[in-house]
C-alpha cells in the first residue's frame, strides 16, 4: 500500500461545490431579508437575487443528479456501517488524540457519518426548500383558490423551516473542514481535488495504465 | 400579444374624443347665430344648446350628476348626496341653495324633492364651458351671478354668457374641478386626491394629467357614455378582470386596467401583485401632494364659539389654514398624506341620514367590504377622515344641522345649535328626540387620483416589513413575506443555527486546549 496524491474530487465536482455553497450563502442571506430578519439591502432587491439564485442552484442541482447517476458517484452517499464509531470519534476521539475510525479510499470518498448528512442534505433539506420555493414561486398558479391564503402560511413556513435547517447544516459542514490533518487541509482538498489515498499497487497501477483519476 | 393589445388600447385611446387637445370639432360653435345672444340667464343659454343637441338634457337628467339619487345594485340601498350622511358638512338637506350650487342644474331649491324636469334647468355650460370664466356663485341653487355682487368683500363679477356658449367642447379638467375640487366647502378639504393642482398638475403629481405627461383630463378615464359618467364611489369597481378596455368593448375606461391591463409591469413578480393590491395602493404613494392641504378632523362638537364682544371666533394655524371657525368647529389638515389601507371588494356601505347607528364606539360613516379571502377584493388607498358630528343620543341617528339660509335658525348666522337642529330635523321630516351629543366618525375615501410616475411607487419594503410603521402593519389576516412569519419558528430556528454555532465553537476550542491531535490522515 501506498499513500498517494489522487484528484478525488475532479472538477466538476468542485464546481458543484463551490458554485453551490455560493447560491447557498446568497441564497440565505438574500432569504433572512425577504423573511425580515435584516435590511441590509431592499427587500425587492433580494426577492430578485433570491427568486435567481434559486434557479441556478436548481439547475445546478439538476445537472449535479445526472452526473452521479451517470458517473456512479450516487453511491457514495449510501448508508455506511459504522457510523456509531465516527460520531464517537468527533464527540470524544478527536479531543484526545485517538486515531480516525476510518480510512478514506478511492471507492469511499466519505466517512459513515457525511455520507448520512450528504444523503439527508441531498434528499431532505434540498427536496424541502426546492419543493416549497417552486410552489411559492408559482403562487399566481394557484393564488385564486380559495386555500391560496392558508396554504401560503404552510408553504412559507416550511420554506423558512428548511432553510434554518440548511443553515444549521452548512455552519457545522464548515467547521468540519477544520478537522483535518491541518485546519485547511480539507479545504485545500476541495480547491485541487487531491487528497493522499492509500492505493494498493493493483489500484495504483490501474489509474496509472487507464488515467481514470489522475495521481501526483 | 399582450404587449401589441396594449399598444391597441393606446392607440383606440388617442383616437377616441374627450382626450383634450388631440380631437377638433368639426363645429366652430362661436360662428352659431344662436349663441350670439344675448342671455338673460343659464336656462336661456341651455335651451340655444338644445336647439341641436336635442337629446343632451335627457341624457344628463338620468345621471347621478342630476339625480343625486343611486341604488346600489349590490346591496340594494339607496343612495346619493340628498340622502347619504358624510363628515364634512353632514347632510345637503336644509342647506340647498348652498350645498346645490354644485348640482349639474339650475335651482334645484329642495333636494327633498327630485331634481327639476325642465330641460333647460340642466347646466351645460358648467361641464362644457371652456372660456375659463363661466362658473356657478356659491350660494344660488346653481345658478351663475347674473348681477355684480359683494362677495367676501369684493365685487365680484357675473360670467359672460356669450362667451362662454361660444367656447363650448369637451370638457377639461377645471371643468370637472369646479365641483369635484371644491368638495367639502373647498378647495381640496374632501377627498385628498382631487384639488386645484390638478388643473396644471407637475408630472410627480399626475403622471396621466400633467402636460409633460399624458395630459389627460377627467373623462380620458371617467368615459361618458350617453352623458353618463363610469366610475363612482358609491359602487366602485376595485378589481377589473376585463382588462383592457378595446374599441369594442362597453367605452367604460374608468380602472387602470381598461388601458393598462392586469399584468402591465415588466416583472412577473410584480404581476404577482395585482390580484390582491389595487394598482392605486403601489402607485399613489401619498396623497394632497400638489402643495394644498386636505382636511383630516373636523370637529363639530367645538363650533359655536364666540368672543367677549360677541363675535364669532376664527383663529389660522402658522400655515394660513382655518385650524378653529366659530361656524365649523376644529380642523386638522394633512399634505402629503400617507393613504390608509384597507381591503376591498367594492361594496360600500354609507350610512345614510335617519337610519339607525351603533353609537357604542368611533362610528364608521361608510363601511368597507371585503377582506382577504375575498376573490374580489384587494388592498385599497383610502383618505380616513376623522371628526366629530351631531347626533341624537335616544334614537340613535344623526342629525342634520342646517347651517345655512337666511333665516333665523342657520347655524353660521346664528350659532345656535339647538336651533340649527330643530330647523334640519323639521325640515327633513325626520324624529329628533331634542338631544343632541357628538359622535366620533370616520369616512374613507378611495385615493385614485393623483398617480404617481412610476420611478415614484411605493417601495416594496415599505409594505413587506415587520416594522411597527409598514404601511400594512395594521392590516393583518393574511401571510405576507418580510411581516409574517412564525415566532415559535423562528426561535426554533435561530436556536438550531446559535447553538449550532456555539457548539462548534466550544468543539473547537476544546481540541486546543486539549491539543488531542487525531491521526487521521
Amino acid at each position: 500500500m501506498n499513500k498517494r496524491e489522487v484528484m478525488i474530487y475532479t472538477r466538476y465536482e468542485r464546481f458543484w461545490h463551490w458554485s453551490q455553497a455560493i447560491l447557498i450563502f446568497t441564497l440565505f442571506f438574500t432569504g433572512l431579508r425577504v423573511h425580515g430578519s435584516h435590511e441590509l439591502i431592499p427587500f425587492g432587491l433580494a426577492v430578485n437575487i433570491h427568486t435567481w439564485a434559486a434557479i441556478a442552484l436548481m439547475v445546478l442541482w439538476v445537472f449535479t443528479t445526472f452526473w452521479n447517476f451517470t458517473t456512479g458517484q450516487w453511491r457514495q452517499y449510501l448508508f455506511k456501517k459504522g457510523i456509531m464509531k465516527v460520531i464517537r470519534f468527533y464527540a470524544y476521539g478527536i479531543l484526545v488524540g485517538e486515531p480516525h475510525p476510518y480510512k478514506k479510499s478511492l471507492q469511499r470518498k466519505q466517512n459513515a457519518l457525511q455520507s448520512l448528512a450528504y444523503m439527508t442534505f441531498m434528499t431532505l433539506i434540498g427536496p424541502a426548500l426546492w419543493l416549497t420555493g417552486i410552489l411559492y414561486l408559482l403562487y399566481n398558479l394557484w393564488s385564486h383558490f380559495s386555500w391560496s391564503g392558508e396554504a401560503l402560511w404552510v408553504v412559507a413556513l416550511l420554506h423558512t423551516a428548511a432553510a434554518f435547517a440548511m443553515g444549521t447544516f452548512v455552519v457545522i459542514h464548515v467547521y468540519m473542514t477544520t478537522t483535518g490533518k491541518t485546519p485547511l487541509h480539507y479545504v485545500k482538498t476541495m480547491i485541487t481535488g487531491y487528497d493522499a489515498v492509500e492505493l494498493s499497487e493493483v489500484e495504483e497501477a490501474y489509474l496509472k495504465e487507464t488515467k481514470a483519476a489522475d495521481i501526483r | 400579444m399582450r404587449k401589441i393589445l396594449h399598444a391597441l388600447g393606446m392607440v383606440a385611446l388617442l383616437c377616441l374624443p374627450g382626450g383634450a387637445a388631440w380631437a377638433s370639432s368639426t363645429a366652430d360653435h362661436s360662428k352659431f347665430e344662436s349663441l350670439k345672444g344675448p342671455f338673460a340667464s343659464g336656462p336661456e343659454v341651455t335651451k340655444a344648446c338644445l336647439a341641436c343637441h336635442t337629446e343632451a338634457s335627457h341624457q344628463v337628467m338620468k345621471s347621478v350628476h342630476w339625480t343625486w339619487d343611486i341604488t346600489n345594485p349590490q346591496t340594494g340601498k339607496r343612495l346619493g348626496k340628498a340622502r347619504t350622511a358624510n363628515s364634512f358638512c353632514g347632510s345637503p338637506v336644509s342647506n340647498e341653495p348652498r350645498c346645490t350650487s354644485c348640482h349639474a342644474g339650475y335651482g334645484w331649491t329642495d333636494v327633498r324633492q327630485p331634481a327639476p324636469t325642465d330641460p333647460n334647468a340642466v347646466d351645460c355650460l358648467v361641464c362644457h364651458d371652456r372660456s375659463g370664466q363661466y362658473s356657478k356663485v356659491a350660494t344660488d341653487a346653481g345658478h351663475p351671478l347674473y348681477e355684480p355682487r359683494m362677495i367676501g368683500g369684493k365685487l365680484k363679477q357675473p360670467p359672460d354668457l356669450i362667451k362662454a356658449a361660444q367656447s363650448v367642447g369637451d370638457p377639461g379638467r377645471d371643468n370637472c374641478g369646479a365641483c369635484h375640487f371644491n368638495g367639502g366647502g373647498g378647495d381640496a378639504v374632501k377627498h385628498g386626491d382631487l384639488d386645484s393642482s390638478l388643473k396644471k398638475p407637475s408630472r410627480e403629481l399626475d403622471v396621466h394629467m400633467s402636460a409633460d405627461g399624458a395630459n389627460m383630463t377627467c373623462a380620458t378615464c371617467h368615459t361618458f357614455n350617453d352623458h353618463i359618467p363610469s366610475g363612482s364611489r358609491y359602487m366602485t369597481q376595485a378589481k377589473d378582470p376585463h382588462g383592457l378596455d378595446l374599441p369594442k368593448d362597453d367605452h367604460n375606461r374608468a380602472t387602470c386596467e381598461s388601458c393598462h391591463g392586469d399584468t402591465p409591469h415588466q416583472q412577473a413578480k410584480l404581476n404577482d401583485h395585482t390580484d390582491k393590491v389595487a394598482c392605486q395602493t403601489c402607485h399613489i404613494p401619498e396623497f394632497a401632494r400638489g402643495g394644498i392641504a386636505t382636511k383630516t378632523w373636523w370637529d363639530w362638537s367645538t363650533a359655536g364659539r364666540k368672543d367677549a364682544d360677541g363675535k364669532p371666533i376664527f383663529i389660522k394655524d402658522e400655515h394660513g389654514h382655518l385650524s378653529y371657525s366659530a361656524e365649523k368647529g376644529d380642523f386638522r389638515y394633512g399634505e402629503n398624506v400617507r393613504p390608509t389601507y384597507r381591503w376591498y371588494n367594492g361594496i360600500i356601505d354609507p350610512i345614510n341620514m335617519g337610519e339607525n347607528i351603533d353609537d357604542s364606539g368611533i362610528l364608521v360613516l361608510n363601511t368597507l367590504h371585503g377582506g382577504p379571502d375575498d376573490p374580489k377584493a384587494r388592498i385599497w388607498p383610502f383618505k380616513e377622515m376623522r371628526g366629530k358630528q351631531p347626533y341624537d343620543p335616544e334614537l340613535k341617528t344623526l342629525l342634520i344641522n342646517h347651517v345655512f339660509g337666511q333665516d333665523d335658525s342657520a347655524f353660521w348666522t346664528h350659532f345656535d345649535i339647538q336651533k340649527a337642529i330643530k330647523f334640519g330635523m323639521e325640515y327633513a321630516g325626520m324624529p329628533w328626540s331634542g338631544k343632541i351629543d357628538f359622535i366620533e366618525t370616520r369616512m374613507y375615501w378611495p385615493i385614485t387620483h393623483m398617480v404617481a410616475p412610476k420611478e415614484q411607487a411605493v417601495k416594496c419594503g415599505e409594505c413587506h416589513t415587520g416594522s411597527a410603521d409598514g404601511r400594512l402593519a395594521d392590516l393583518p389576516g393574511f401571510y405576507m413575506p418580510g411581516r409574517d412569519g412564525s415566532k415559535l419558528l423562528d426561535i426554533l430556528g435561530f436556536l438550531a443555527l446559535g447553538g449550532a454555532i456555539a457548539g462548534v465553537i466550544v468543539h473547537g476550542l476544546l481540541r486546543i486546549v486539549l491539543k488531542g491531535k487525531s491521526r487521521h490522515e
